[in-house]
Parts: structure tokens; sequence; C-alpha cells
């Protein structure tokens, strides 16, 4: 692909041949953020995009409102887990280490289930941007949301782009600080919901809100809150584009995920190009269909010019999109001039190939195998995950312990962790060591087999000290490999544990 | 030397206008955040110089407007801590050993508390895992010198062994040799008499018998199982505090052994010690 972006597209001069169309709205602007200008040093010049209306602006719309919604409502969802347990649907309780998702409960020595799903988001935001650029940039991720919804805030109290440029460069009269000051109380609010909504997936939400309302939390949450309300506030109210172009890291990597076949958000030069202001009625040969409006260049959130080429900048938001088809649509050409391409398809229609969407090449198809395997043993974990562990660990100080009867006696710590919403009881028995003593400290309760029965409550683990003692005699060395086996009384599972016996030399 | 700023062509930066030896710097300044930064943390430290103990002085250091110390907090905390415990520890002060053994929620708080106490007070000669070593006995084990239920375990601790408390435990064995009780000759056989009490492959020597009756049995009892009641240990089951082979045994029985264990009542709050005796008693060898 070898495009060299035109640096020719200066505002236009005032002059009385070209009469523009009278119904398309033009700016004399250039991008904020062009390359060429782009200083080191430079202080942030703010951006004041223009509201952009179309297909995508639409989808974009549906997409603020699905996750905001998931965001700020899914930890008041309620699920049932029986007494004792908490009845959040979506709930990460660090005080007793549960991490509690709908019919899922992972215990913190499970944690591998989360990596997995962490391992799975990051294979699909590698499909997803090796099939159509930057599509979680563009439409899903936080920082876009919400630098979305605060200019929604901005342009309902200062107006749309003109009226912001303009209050810009007023002088400071009431009337400028009545709606400075009513967005950022309004951008305040919305910060503290959003803090606030945070510390909501770590604590039961309705107690947690007569707990915050009576300045009765824990000192954490306020703190939270208070570290997430600064962060919403000067990231999606200052930082904005800055937070995509310098701060995070994903922009950098991408390229690597991407290929001539990837969709992204592009500027069609060889459809637009020679760009020139053209006049109704006058003739669209030997010219390119861009007109010079500029509107792609005022709509956009990070202040390109998306027809200087593809930028580290461009978060792919598709608005251009929607602007320069409204143009279009106007002026009477097809729409399109900005749509999702490939870099492939420049090449075929320049060799006059038609235009393909190939979506399916070895790259897509091989993330997608990575999902399903990832997924496939996720599930797999789950289903076949036992609800009854077991761990022993041997005293290793003392090694034994040699009793007044000649006796040798060893002690364990054996835990063992329930993990269903019932209370159990187990009995515990040996294998590998005959004639062996076995007395659980502080547990009476035995089976008709006099094995000592441990009762385990719901969703606990219980750690109990074994001490188990056989005749010298019975010791024909000084180690013997055995197992310590605990067997739910209900026969619905049993659990074995390799582990030693030690005597004297 | 300052001079006037100059424009550079090549990077199309001005100069700072400092020249030192023809070396000339571009002005680059640092990205503004940097800045703002920096100049936040300048008038933050101003106030922090006035509200927190900031300057060191001669004698001291400047207090700050807030008053705050660190070690005020230690202490808060500390106090804190102590008060949070106070509902379990007040339980444990009313409750006797059976119980608090018998509620799980006290005995794990008794559990956590004496395996802490241990550790400070106790590990130094009973070893962190309470194996004990010569001289210091394991308290593992089901061989109990002054007994091993719950209460004696409790009255160990608090009154020691020859300790300063006025019923502190003491055991007065003999010193066979330097009281003149015994002969050389006899301590060597009673020595081998010792052994033979746990070692069934030797044979005691001839009389010794009757000497032990003689001598040992008020307080190591006829058949030599040991009595609680003086701290006689049994002879029988071949677990020894200094060392069974006949050496020790005759160095024991010439000399005898005075040990001696720390009375633990004020020093060891009451809670702490009922504490420690159930932590010992479930080390395994509590009866």
């Amino acid at each position: 692909m070898a495009y060299e972006p035109q640096n020719s597209d200066t505002p236009p001069k005032k002059s009385p041949e070209i009469i523009p169309h009278a119904n398309v709205a033009r700016a004399k602007v250039e991008a904020v953020n062009k390359a060429e200008n782009r200083a080191l040093y430079a202080a942030q010049k703010k951006i004041h995009p223009k509201r952009a209306k179309g297909t995508f602006r639409t989808i974009k719309w549906w997409v603020m409102v699905v996750t905001l919604g998931i965001y700020y409502f899914s930890p008041w969802i309620r699920w049932d887990r029986g007494p004792g347990i908490p009845d959040q649907a979506i709930l990460m309780d660090i005080t007793n280490s549960r991490f509690y998702f709908f019919f899922i409960e992972i215990w913190p020595q499970e944690v591998y289930y989360i990596t997995g799903l962490m391992v799975l988001s990051g294979i699909a935001l590698f499909l997803v941007t090796s099939t159509a650029g930057r599509i979680w940039c563009g439409y899903t991720c936080p920082q876009t949301v919400w630098v979305d919804l605060f200019l929604v805030v901005e342009r309902f109290f200062e107006g749309d782009r003109n009226a912001r440029l303009k209050l810009d460069k007023a002088k400071w009269t009431a009337d400028k600080f009545a709606k400075r000051t009513a967005k950022h109380i309004s951008w305040l609010i919305i910060s503290v919901l959003t803090g606030g909504a945070w510390v909501f997936y770590f604590n039961d939400a309705p107690l947690l809100v007569h707990q915050l309302i009576a300045f009765d939390a824990p000192l954490t949450t306020y703190f939270w809150i208070m570290i997430l309300t600064s962060t919403t506030y000067l990231l999606g109210g200052f930082s904005r584009e800055q937070v995509c172009t310098y701060m995070c890291p994903w922009p950098r990597i991408q390229g690597v995920m991407m290929d001539e076949d990837t969709l992204s958000v592009m500027y069609r030069h060889d459809r637009g190009e020679p760009r020139a202001p053209h006049k109704k009625g006058e003739t669209w040969d030997g010219r390119g269909d861009c007109i010079q409006c500029r509107q792609c260049v005022v709509v956009c959130p990070v202040g390109i010019d998306i027809r200087d080429g593809m930028q580290l900048e461009c978060i792919q938001c598709s608005l251009c999109i929607d602007a320069c088809d409204s143009v279009m649509e106007q002026i009477g050409r097809p729409k399109g001039l900005i749509a999702y391409d490939s870099l492939a398809n420049f090449d075929r229609r320049a060799k006059g190939e038609p235009e393909k969407i190939q979506i399916v090449r070895p790259r897509t198809l091989l993330y997608t195998i990575f999902m399903i395997v990832v997924t496939g043993s996720i599930i797999w974990g789950l289903t076949h995950r036992a609800n009854l562990e077991v761990n022993v660990l041997r005293d290793r100080n003392p090694l034994f312990v040699e009793l007044s009867s000649g006796d040798i006696r060893n002690g364990y710590t054996v835990k063992i962790l329930n993990k269903t919403h019932d209370i159990r009881k187990f009995s515990l028995a040996v294998s590998g060591l005959d004639g062996y003593d076995i007395r659980v400290e502080g547990v009476l309760d035995r089976t008709p087999e006099g094995l000592p029965v441990i009762e385990v409550n719901r969703d606990r683990v219980r750690s109990v000290k074994v001490y188990l003692s056989v005749p010298r005699a019975q010791l024909s060395a000084d180690s013997k490999a055995i197992s310590i086996t605990a067997r739910d009384l209900d026969g619905s599972s049993i659990s074995n544990n390799a582990t030693t016996f030690r005597g004297p030399k | 030397m300052s001079s006037e700023p100059e424009y550079d062509e090549v990077t199309k930066t001005y100069t700072t206008g400092h020249e030192w030896d023809g070396i000339k710097e571009l002005n680059t300044p640092l990205p503004r955040w940097w800045l703002w930064i920096i100049y936040a943390s300048i008038i933050w430290s101003i106030g922090y110089w006035i509200l927190m103990p900031a300057w060191p002085l001669v004698n001291g250091h400047t207090k700050g407007m807030l008053g705050y110390s660190q070690r005020d907090t230690v202490n808060a905390e500390l106090q804190a801590a102590k008060d949070s415990r106070k509902v379990f520890s007040e339980k444990l002060l009313d409750a006797d050993l059976a119980t608090i053994k018998n509620t799980p929620d006290l005995m794990e708080f008794a559990m956590a508390g004496g395996k802490a106490a241990f550790g400070d007070n106790c590990s130094g000669c009973h070893g962190s895992g309470a194996s004990g070593s010569k001289g210091y006995p394991n308290l593992n084990d089901d061989d109990w010198l002054w007994g091993g239920t719950l209460n004696e375990i409790h009255e160990t601790i608090s009154v020691g062994i020859r300790g300063v408390h006025e019923d502190t435990r003491i055991s007065d064995m003999p010193a066979f040799l330097n009281d003149e009780i015994l002969n050389k000759g006899q301590i060597k056989d009673m020595a081998a008499y010792v052994v033979s009490l746990s070692d069934t492959t030797i044979a005691p020597p001839a009389g010794t018998h009757e000497m032990f009756q003689e001598n040992c049995a008020i307080c190591h009892g006829e058949n030599a199982k040991g009595n609680k009641e003086f701290g006689a240990p049994n002879l029988t089951d071949g677990i020894s505090l200094y060392g069974a082979d006949q050496e020790t045994l005759r160095a024991t029985i010439s000399f005898s052994r005075k040990g001696v264990m720390p009375t633990w009542s004020g020093r060891l709050d009451p809670a702490t010690i009922k504490s420690l005796a159930v932590y010992i008693h479930s080390l395994g060898g509590g009866v």
C-alpha cells in the first residue's frame, strides 16, 4: 500500500466562483492531531467533536446503553444459593475469599478459571481485531463509552461543536460560569455513580447502599469510590483521547493482529482523490468524490483527519463514516467514501478485481481454534469439578512421637473442603498401615466401624488435627507410604490422599 | 553564560540560551502533565510540613498541627486489637478448661492464642514443635511428669517448676552419691537396673530390685511407673528427660537433676495461660 497523504489540504480560500452545495455543512478546520503538527512537548489541544448522525452512531448509542447498563445494574441481580450464602449473582467476596458468578462459585485455589476467562477475553479481542480492527476501542472500551457519555452531558449544557468553540473563547460571564458549573457537577455525579457501582461488585449491594448513606460502610469502599470517581472524572472529562494515544498499550500492540484483509475504518482515497470543493451541477468527471467539507474531521473524537490514512490515534469509532455518508447522500454520490474496508481491497480495485471481504484466514481460524480449546477446557473443568477436596499436611516438627506404650505416633493436619451448599459428614480411614489407631482432636463422633466422623459446614473448609499411632512392631521401615481417605457418609464422594508415616530408624 | 535563545533549524526548536564551552541546549521542556504533578507535589509538601511531623530539630522534631504520631497509631491499633479480642478473652476467663475444649469458637480462639504465646514464651526451651530436648520435656508425647490433664497442665504452667510461686512444683530427688546414700558401685548397678526396666535384653544385676524398693520406690513407685504427685518419672517406658543410657543415668542418680520452669502466673495473663494449657493439651499427648 503506497499511499502518501496529500498535504495540500489547507482550508479553501474564499473565492466567489465556488459556491458549495448549500445544504452541506462545511468546516474550515485542520485536524487537531495532524501528524506533522504533532509536537512531543505540546499541551493537549481541546477537541470538540461535532455530533454525528447515522447507522454507526445509532449502534454506538445502543452499545453505550447496554454496556453501561451491565456495569451499573449487574450487581443488583439476585441469585438464590441457599441459607448463609450471598444471594448476589455477581460478587467478588474478598473477606470470605469466594467469587460468585450466577451458578458458578469459585474458591481462591481455583483462580485458574478466572485466568482462563481472561485468556479467553484476550483471544476474543485478538479475533475481533484481526477481523474488523479496533472494534473494542471504537465501541466497547470503557474509556470510549464514558467519554461518549461525558460528551452527551457537555453537548446538553454547552451545545454542539461550534457553540462549544465559541464558549471556550468567550469571556467569563455568568452564563458561561453557569454552563461550566452544571457540566462539571453532572460529570462528577456520573463519576461518583461509576465509582459507587464498582464497590457493589465486592459487597452485598443493597446492604452497602444503606451503609454508604449512613456513613457506616468500610473505609476501603469510600477509598475506592474516591479513586474511581477521580479517574472517571479526569479520564472521561479531561484526558479523553490522550488516554488512548499515550496511556493505553493496546493501540501499540494490536498492529500485529492486523493484516491486509483486516477491515478497518478507511478513507477510500482511490475514489476520493483528487479532492476539491464542488459546486452543485458541476461535473464529477476527472475529480474525486471528496468535496473538502471536512465533516469527517469535525466529528472525530481523537482529532485526526481520516484522509491522512491509518493513524495510531484512530480508535475506529466509525463516526466519520456517518458524517461522510450523510454528505454523500446530500450531494447525490454513493455512500461509503469512508467505510470499513481492507488494504487488500485497495489493491484489488487498483487491479480491477472485484472487492472481497476475507474473514476466514489462517489467523482468524487459529484464534477461533484457541477460543474453542480454552472455552472447552473451562467448561470441562467446571463440569468435572470435585465438590470435595482434601489436603493432608504431615507434621514435620516433630516428625514422629514415641509414646510411653512404645507406640509411634504421627500427626497430620487434614483440611476438608466442602464446596457444596449442604452440611456434610465425612469419615476418615487410613490404608497402608495395619493396626493403627486414629484420633481426631476435638472429634468424638464415630461410625459403627469406629472411624472418626468429621462434620464440615456448607461452603467451608474444616481443618482438623489427626493423630495416627501404631505399635512399633508394625513399622518395618522408618518411612511408610500410606493414604488417608475421606469418604462422604452418604457415599457420594471420596478423596484419597497420599502421605507417609514416619518412625525411628 | 546566558544569552538570547536561538532558533535551531534542524530540530525546529529554540535553545535555552545557555552555553557551556560552545555547547548549547535545546529547550525541550518536560511534558505538561509531568510539570503539573511536580507543582502539585510541591504544594502538597508545604501543607504536609505544616500539618504533619516533618522537620528534625536538635531535640526531637516539628510536631505538625494535626498532632499525628505513628507511635500513637500503633498503640491505638494494638488497643483496638485487644478490644476486638476482649469478647473472647473474657469468655475464656469465665469458662473452665473442659468447656473451652468443647466450644468450637472458644477452642479456635484459644488455639490461635495458645500457639502464638507458645512461640513467644515456651519454644525457647521446649522447641517450636514442642518436642523438647535434653532436660526440656517433649510435650507431644503422653509421658507427663506432673500430669497431662487440662487442669494439671494449667497448674504446671501457672506455678512453674522450682519457680517463685509459693505452690510451685518441686521434686526433690536425692543426690545419691553426694548425699552418701549409695556408693559408686551401687549407683552403677542401679543405672543398669533402670535400663533393664524398659530394655528386656539387659538383665538387672543381683540385689538391685531390693535396692530400688528401699531407695526409689517411695517416689517412683514399687513398679517404677512413677508418681505424678511428686513429679517422679515413669522409669519403664524408655522415655527419659535427660537420657536413658547407663552413663547419663549414673550422673542423674549421683547428683540428682533440678530442672526449672518459670512461674508463668503474673508474667502472662490468666486468659493466655488457659489458651496455652488448651494448646499444649491438644498437641497429642493430653489425657
